[in-house]
């Protein structure tokens, strides 16, 4: 996917979706049409509730729209099958959730080296690869804490490390200085700014106007609609 | 992904959630040890008592004054019934369908001495030759009885193995002299052993001719002057008689000797293997059937014992599967993880069920005296019963999870 081609690297057409709550009905995302070219850094804005979260996941290939087409280099995500969508998820695209999402009763270590697991990376290489991750978000003394021995910035930063592990070309982060001391969250955003300098794009959902003005393209949403750019 | 990987992170499973593979195990290890156990001792006991019971000889039938295990018991009639005598005996052996007929009476003796060495709660049997065809006797070394020891009423005696262990621990028997209540008599053979049955030796016995034990041992006689014990008589028909045609025959016979009206049911017994196969039968269909219940039940117990735990684990598990799909893995990749972890625990829980299963039904079988033997089918039924109680578990959540896109599995409650 790092190859040229014609195709953005993502583009939304009329995504809504849709959760069912009991009887109510929630429609998180009303048609979200937007574009992003290979080697953007954008930051995704918005209330609480604007279907930030919720659009990230489509564009991550983690659920699927209720209606409208998610085409990630001119390929429309829902015609993908297990194994296409699998490898998608595993090299190209690097998810730091907003819940984190460690596996619990894993060290750091072990969950950071989860996704180069299923791309088949020999351990030796998980192994010193994943070192050099939690070293580069400042963890090399948690590396054999369990996850759920590790604070609330801590387990970000193991899910940002993570997120990185198969270099992929598509950052997707929710949030991911939400838990973080001012002087760590710098840390991270100088992190991103060097990633994107190095061509990768980048997507950060972020509510801190100074972490996205790291960002070169501000998408704002509100009630799961694009409210400005 | 390399088979090797999927291994890895099936054991990293175990060590991060110990209770719970330990408590799947337990499950099956109880299931299929109960299962081995219970079937391995009723399977142990049955073929016990099926050797005892072949060992009478598939042809011979028992002419007796009882017949086994009658059910109900009438005092009264039976104190009325008349012995069996050596004439009964002569006419059967008469009749064109019987080979050999071998009368028989025995008593148990409690003085039985050699030198210094004594030989307690032997069973003598006063037998004529034929007896060694209709209950398949053989000696080990010397003779048999033959008619000459009959008719000349000769204190002669084939002695059993745990008579020669108790009076000859290290002397050659043949042509010693015993002491028989007090009566002399001369070892001309050695019978070959039987083994034990439920912790009884079988070789405790002395077979000396029928004319000698009549005239050494005289019957107690009622106050009546009637003996109170007649004797028994060995029948084994001609070859190529069926046995039902031969129990007829004697029937009839024995109905008509005995004066029997069509209406008065019969007042000997007469048995066979087969009458004491059924008697074994139905003394145990209670006690087997109750044991297979139980049997059943710590299936099922350990069953619902897997069953639980793997669902409790669901809503961890559906969201682990979500989070590993989210990174990555195909939803092949994840059931195999889960199937190759369900079914190392099945193993390794059904292979310990088993070796347990083995182990206390031989101690058990060792208390009671007998070889309790694990039939193959059981420990298969056991085992697989358990092991896919366990895979089915571990697999059919995984399956549905797999199914989930990613977030749909990380939200699951
Ligand atoms: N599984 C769900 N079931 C029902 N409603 C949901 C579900 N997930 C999200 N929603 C609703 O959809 C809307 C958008 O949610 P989303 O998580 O995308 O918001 P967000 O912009 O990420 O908010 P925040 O900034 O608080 O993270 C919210 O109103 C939320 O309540
Ligand atoms: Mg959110």
């Amino acid at each position: 996917m790092r190859e040229a081609s014609s195709y953005p690297l993502i583009r939304t057409d009329q995504l809504t979706k849709c959760y069912r709550a009991g009887r109510a009905e929630v429609h998180a995302l009303r048609g979200v049409t937007l574009t992003i070219e290979r080697g953007e850094y954008v930051a995704l804005m918005g209330p609480s509730g604007s279907g930030k979260s919720t659009l990230m996941h489509l564009i991550g290939c983690l659920d699927s729209p209720t209606s409208g087409t998610c085409e990630i280099n001119g390929q429309d995500i829902a015609r993908l099958n297990d194994v296409e969508l699998a490898r998608l998820r595993n090299r190209e695209i690097g998810f730091v959730f907003q819940t984190f999402n460690l596996l619990p009763r894993l060290s750091a270590l072990a969950n950071v080296q989860l996704p180069m697991i299923y791309a088949g990376t020999r351990p030796r290489e998980r192994t010193r690869r994943a070192r050099e991750l939690l070293t580069l978000v400042g963890l090399e003394d948690r590396m054999t804490h369990k996850s759920n021995e590790l604070s609330g910035g801590e387990m970000q930063r193991v899910a940002v490390a993570r997120a990185l592990a198969n270099q992929p070309a598509l950052l997707l982060a929710d949030e991911p200085t939400g838990n973080l001391d001012t002087r760590t969250g710098q840390e991270m955003m100088a992190l991103f700014d060097h990633l994107a300098e190095q061509g990768n794009t980048i997507i950060v959902v972020t509510h801190d106007a100074g972490v996205a003005g790291h960002a070169r393209r501000i998408i704002r949403l509100r009630d799961g609609m694009v409210e400005a750019e | 992904m390399p088979f090797l990987d999927l291994l890895k992170l099936s054991l990293q499973t175990f060590r991060t959630h110990k209770m719970r593979s330990f408590l799947t195990a337990l499950g099956i290890i109880i299931g299929v040890m109960t299962v081995i156990a219970i079937i391995s001792l009723i399977q142990g006991m049955n073929q016990e008592v099926e050797r005892q019971i072949s060992s009478l000889g598939s042809n011979t039938i028992f002419v007796q004054k009882f017949a086994w295990g009658m059910g109900q018991i009438d005092f009264d009639e039976i104190g009325r019934r008349p012995d069996l005598t050596l004439a009964d005996a002569e006419a059967i052996a008469r009749l064109g369908s019987i080979a050999k007929v071998a009368p028989q009476r025995s008593r148990s003796v409690n003085r039985i001495t050699y030198r210094g060495n004594k030989a307690t709660g032997v069973e003598v049997t006063g037998a004529t030759p034929s007896i060694a065809a209709t209950a398949n006797i053989k000696t080990e070394a010397g003779r048999f009885i033959n008619s000459n020891d009959s008719l000349r009423k000769r204190a002669v005696c084939v002695i059993g193995g745990q008579v020669v262990d108790d009076l000859f621990p290290d002397d050659n028997p043949i042509g010693k002299r015993i002491d028989i209540e007090g009566k002399r008599f001369t070892i001309i053979g050695v019978l070959e052993r039987k083994g034990s049955f439920m912790g009884q030796s079988q070789d405790n016995n002395i077979i000396i001719p029928l004319a000698t034990f009549t005239k050494y041992f005289p019957l107690p006689r009622s106050r009546r002057g009637r003996v109170f014990r007649g004797i028994s008589i060995q029948v084994m028909p001609r070859k190529g008689v069926p046995l039902d045609r031969a129990i007829d025959e004697i029937r009839e016979l024995m109905r008509r000797r005995h004066g029997l009206g069509y209406d008065k049911p019969d007042d000997f017994g007469i048995n066979t293997q087969d009458t004491l196969r059924e008697m074994y039968q139905n003394l145990t269909r209670v006690a087997v059937i109750v044991m297979i219940a139980v049997a059943g039940i710590s299936l099922l117990v350990g069953g619902i014992g897997i069953m639980n735990i793997m669902l409790v684990a669901v809503a961890e598990r559906t969201r682990e599967i979500g989070l590993r799909k989210a990174l990555g893995a195909t939803s092949r990749t994840v059931l195999w993880q889960f199937l190759l972890e369900s079914v190392l625990l099945s193993v390794v829980g059904g292979l310990i069920g088993v070796g347990l299963g083995i182990g206390i039904a031989a101690i058990a079988g060792a208390l009671i005296h007998m070889d309790a033997a694990a039939p193959f089918w059981v420990v298969l039924l056991g085992f697989g019963f358990a092991a896919g109680v366990g895979i089915f578990f571990g697999i059919y959540p995984a399956s549905r999870a797999a199914k989930l896109n990613p977030i749909e599995a990380l939200r699951y409650e």
